[in-house]
């Protein structure tokens, strides 16, 4: 069984691009042979600097024939008809086959295809797959009109079987694929010839060329790791720079130098932002200091004098960007916080928002509102607040956008400010995503709740809502965030009241309405169901999430029980009945029934229970003791199903139907005082 | 080449590459004479990377950022350096191979050294033009732009460009092992006239930094760009057939010369801090609008391969 070998190789393809792209390729052409009725085995895709390749191991040598049928037009069609379908299957009249039918003699058209050569249907799949392929970002070179990520310069495709490898040949562009391929740029600059997928991998390898990317990544990483270790430092772990490092290089060398003692007193921040940020380095911790000392470069090559040129230009490299980062430090820290608070003054928010420093008062007011409902001093919150945002007018944050929050922590610091303000610094830009841990200093959760809350209520106000796919302002996960810090920190907080602290044009409604969805989306994560959160939405109270929470977790539970699976079930009976017979009626049942009316032993047993359920209701719910007012719902099960049971609600007597359909009602008042029973599904 | 054979300074550094492009059969042209913040816009790339004629060029090209100025303190930013550009049309298989062998003429031993293109497209809002490339980083600095052209005043290339540039200064202090550019020889630093990049720049770097933060005349400067944008527009809208000679005369290069001055105003005005972070881009897009209408006359001329009327 041949096995196809396929190379692109080209000028330096993008690091973030490759891994996507040796996806892209296997999909695409081994999608393209299953079509063909190529069936195979395995298939690897490889992606370097410099090439892409595909492996697919255990092709069959041809398709299969295939035969096809198509029944046509009656044999005494009218002419027309008949041409019509010679035209659309390509034969001629004499071509046809004749068959009897029940629908008498029919016509039909069979074709068969003979199997073709598996060279054949590559030399047809291969170009197709390059010509389309969706690269992010394409180019044009020279006078070509072939579309690749960087010019392409050699098309290696081979079948190898076990007598030999054949090309598989085909023209693009004016490249003619064939069956060799290059070595390292600089290491192995040479051409050479391979006859199967082991053979290409070993020899990519002689010259110096480590094919697969997981390999270079595990190289680097333990390479680095080792030289850490053997000067009992340790390397920071930094998974998206490995992979990103391991797409810049086809042989990787690992070189550990020295940070300049001027500059460890940077924060650790600082140094390892700058390293990875404009150098790609690793950076490299003492455990004993926890200071950042050393870093790591990787190199492409090996060199005769063991890379220590390399190093030493990395080094001087690494001096001037510190130089950089260590004057920003020094330059910042002359200014103070306020100073700096005071600059964002020129500095746009939003056109319709106002500035910054506009921003920043806004934000302080509020935090001094929130302060005492989240157990922070007030005077704390709004000094935090009034600097958290400072360190946006720094040189550091203006070079580094990704040290916000960091920088004005360590400014604070310097100038002396309280440990929580520093924090909160920091933290008040938390949760930044769902996996993003939740602050729970008082008034880091003031600052953060007050922040986001002001650009929630802004955007509202000024009507620049998400839409569809569109967030450009990152609302739903401002929306995200005040939900996790409230629930993650039981912050007792009407939501409404805390939108009107905001901007006074936002439509409150409508936002508590964003905030309900949102939660949902986050509950539904936990796999709590959409129509128990509906249930519940409905009940006074609904924007203290904390309240409306723990309401539907008790639900939930209920409804996970017997009790309440089947209470659910008399309710909706009485629910039906009660609004059949109110449409038929066209009134509403809502006077109170009286058990003077009832004739059955259940019926006054209902009422009864009724009369015993809402006592206990009344102060369970004042206490929010949620399970304890479902478990007084759950005394009601019994008694509903027996009432149903002995009980003809429909009677005669219209008074008794009538006090009937009113107890009824009365299940459902009762019943809605803890969750809107009737929004629920099953 | 011989570990011995490094340049010795600033201009050796220069010659070099000139003596190597013209052996690669590049045109060596001399720096446009006008005010321009990058070797890019100097119509030798910019319109010359449109239309279908063949060109090599390659020159020096003094080049000014006036946000750069640090009044000649800063080792390595200025407001006025000099760029090395390198336009091949169509951008020839080999180019990455020709550049290497730049980077050897001028003393950069590739056995020694880690060379990496990494990722770096490029695009230029005010002349509506963009292209994907690398930057290219020796021992983890970024010594040159390499760039295949894609698009030019709004104008796809057919052929692609291939354009080079290299950031002069930065590339000498680094083959020459300097830390502060103005402390980097300019000439033979035997010669008996020894001169340092500092001797020859120092001073100037003083004045303009000054000048385009402090002094220069917002009003005059604003006057300018809309007069410069005027001429470009008043340029363009004559008819292509000249009554005095009775010749087909498109005059798509002095019209790019105001469009050029539109943007160094412009880029003077921005060191003045005068315009607004929502002006910023209304500006951009006016000269970008000039730029377009420059390119769409070019590429009507015999220079670019235009069928002559």
């Amino acid at each position: 069984m041949p096995d196809l070998l396929f190379e692109l190789f080209s000028e330096e393809i993008p690091a973030r691009m490759q891994e996507r792209a040796a996806d892209d390729l296997k999909r695409l052409v081994t999608q393209k042979l299953v079509d063909a009725g190529l069936d195979y085995q395995a298939a690897a895709a490889f992606a370097t600097p410099r090439r892409l390749c595909l492996s697919v191991v255990g092709l069959p040598a041809r398709s299969p024939a295939s035969r096809s049928e198509r029944r046509g037009p009656r044999a005494d069609a009218p002419e027309k008809a008949i041409e019509g379908f010679l035209r659309a299957v390509g034969l001629r009249r004499d071509q046809l086959e004749t068959r009897e039918t029940k629908k008498g003699a029919v016509l039909f058209a069979i074709q068969e295809q003979p199997g073709r050569d598996v060279a054949d249907i590559l030399a047809e799949v291969l170009p197709d797959v390059i010509r389309n392929f969706p690269w992010p970002k394409s180019m044009r070179w020279g006078r070509g009109t072939l579309r690749w990520v960087r010019p392409l310069h050699s098309i290696l495709s081979i079948l190898s079987k076990e007598d030999g490898a054949q090309p598989v040949v085909f023209d693009i562009d004016g490249l003619r694929s064939g069956a060799t391929t290059e070595g390292h740029r600089f290491m192995d600059p040479k051409t050479f010839a391979v006859h199967s997928f082991e053979d290409y991998e070993s020899r990519l390898r002689a010259h110096h060329v480590i094919l697969d990317t997981h390999e270079r990544a595990g190289r680097i990483w333990q390479d680095a790791g080792t030289a850490a270790f053997a000067q009992g430092l340790e390397l920071v772990e930094d998974k998206a720079l490995l992979a990103e490092v391991a797409g810049l290089v086809e042989w990787p060398v690992v070189l550990m130098g020295d940070i300049a003692t001027d500059f460890l007193d940077l924060p650790g921040e600082v140094l390892q932002t700058s390293m990875r940020e404009h150098q790609k380095f690793f950076s490299v911790r003492n455990p004993k200091t926890g200071r950042i000392e050393k870093f790591v470069t990787v190199a492409n090559r090996e060199t005769a004098d063991q890379g220590a040129t390399i190093l030493a230009g990395n080094q001087k490299v690494l001096f001037a960007r510190l130089s950089d980062a260590k004057f920003f430090w020094e330059n910042d820290l002359r200014v103070p916080l306020a100073e700096m608070a005071a600059k964002l003054a020129h500095v746009t928010f939003h056109n319709k928002l106002g500035s910054q420093a506009d921003r920043i008062t806004r934000i302080a007011a509020l935090a001094r509102e929130i302060a005492p409902r989240v157990g922070a001093d007030a005077d704390m919150a709004e000094q935090a607040a009034r600097i958290a945002k400072a360190d946006l007018a720094s040189e550091m944050v203006y070079e580094f956008p990704e040290l916000q929050g960091v920088m004005g922590k360590y400014y604070a610091k310097k100038a002396g400010l309280p440990d929580e303000v520093a924090a909160a610094c920091e933290e008040h830009y938390r949760p930044l995503g769902p996996g993003d841990q939740v602050p729970s200093a008082p008034v880091s959760v003031a600052v953060a709740l007050a922040d986001k809350i002001d650009t929630l209520t802004g955007f509202w106000a000024i009507d620049e809502k998400p839409t569809g796919s569109k967030d450009p302002f990152a609302l739903r996960r401002a929306a995200l965030g005040v939900i996790r810090l409230v629930l993650e920190n039981g912050v007792r907080i009407g939501l409404k009241d805390a939108f009107s602290l905001g901007h006074a044009e936002a439509d409150r409604v409508n936002l508590l309405t964003f905030f309900h969805d949102r939660l949902k989306v986050y509950l539904r994560e936990q796999d709590i169901r959409h129509d128990v959160i509906d249930a519940c939405l409905a009940l006074p109270s609904n924007d203290d999430l904390v309240l409306l929470v723990k309401r539907v977790r008790a639900l939930g539970d209920f409804l996970a029980s017997d009790d309440g699976e089947n209470l659910l079930q008399g309710f909706k009976r009485a629910n039906n009945i009660l609004r059949a017979e109110e449409k038929k009626d066209g009134v509403f049942y809502e006077g109170a029934p009286e058990v003077r009316f009832a004739e059955d032993e259940a019926e006054r047993a209902l009422f009864a229970a009724l009369d015993q359920a809402e006592a206990s209701l009344g102060p369970a719910l004042e206490a929010e003791d949620f399970a304890a007012a479902m478990r007084a719902l759950a005394a009601l099960r019994a008694p509903i199903d027996a009432f149903f049971t002995a009980v003809q609600v429909n009677a005669d007597s219209q008074i008794v139907r009538r006090n009937r359909l009113c107890l009824l009602n009365r299940i459902r008042d009762v019943m809605g005082r803890v969750a809107r029973f009737e929004k629920l599904e099953g | 080449m011989a570990k011995g054979n490094k340049p010795r300074c600033f201009q050796d550094v220069i010659l070099r590459l000139q003596s190597y492009w013209a052996g690669k059969g590049c045109a060596i042209l001399q720096p446009y004479d006008m005010e321009v913040g990058a070797g890019t816009f100097h119509p030798a790339t910019t319109l010359r990377s449109l239309g279908s004629r063949d060109w090599a060029a390659a020159y020096v090209q003094p080049s000014r950022r006036p946000t750069d100025g640090r009044y000649g303190e800063n080792p390595n930013r200025m407001q006025h350096y000099y760029q090395y550009q390198v336009l091949i049309k169509p951008s020839p298989p080999d180019l990455q191979a020709l550049y290497l062998g730049s980077l050897q003429a001028i003393g950069i031993d590739m056995d020694l050294h880690d060379i990496r293109f990494v990722e770096d497209d490029w695009e230029s809002p005010t002349l509506g033009a963009w292209g994907l490339g690398w930057e290219v980083w020796c021992d983890g600095m970024e010594v040159s732009q390499f760039t295949y052209f894609q698009q030019v005043g709004g104008h796809d290339c057919t052929p692609v460009s291939g354009e080079l540039t290299y950031g002069l200064e930065r590339l000498a202090m680094y083959v020459l092992g300097v830390d502060h550019v103005m402390e980097m020889p300019y000439n033979d630093p035997d010669a008996a006239i020894a001169l340092s990049y500092g001797d020859v720049f120092l001073q100037a770097e003083q004045e303009y930094s000054r000048y385009n933060f402090d002094i220069a005349n917002t009003d005059a400067l604003l006057k300018h760009f809309e007069d410069a944008e005027a001429e470009c527009r008043a340029i363009l809208s004559n008819p292509v057939q000249d009554p005095k000679t009775g010749k087909h005369i498109v005059m798509a290069q002095p019209a790019y010369d105001q469009c050029i001055k539109a943007s160094h105003l412009f880029n003077l005005l921005d060191a003045r801090g005068v315009i607004s972070v929502t002006e910023r881009q209304a500006y951009i897009g006016r000269v970008r609008a000039l730029a377009k209408s420059c390119a769409d006359a070019f590429i009507q001329t015999a220079a670019a391969g235009a069928d002559a009327a």
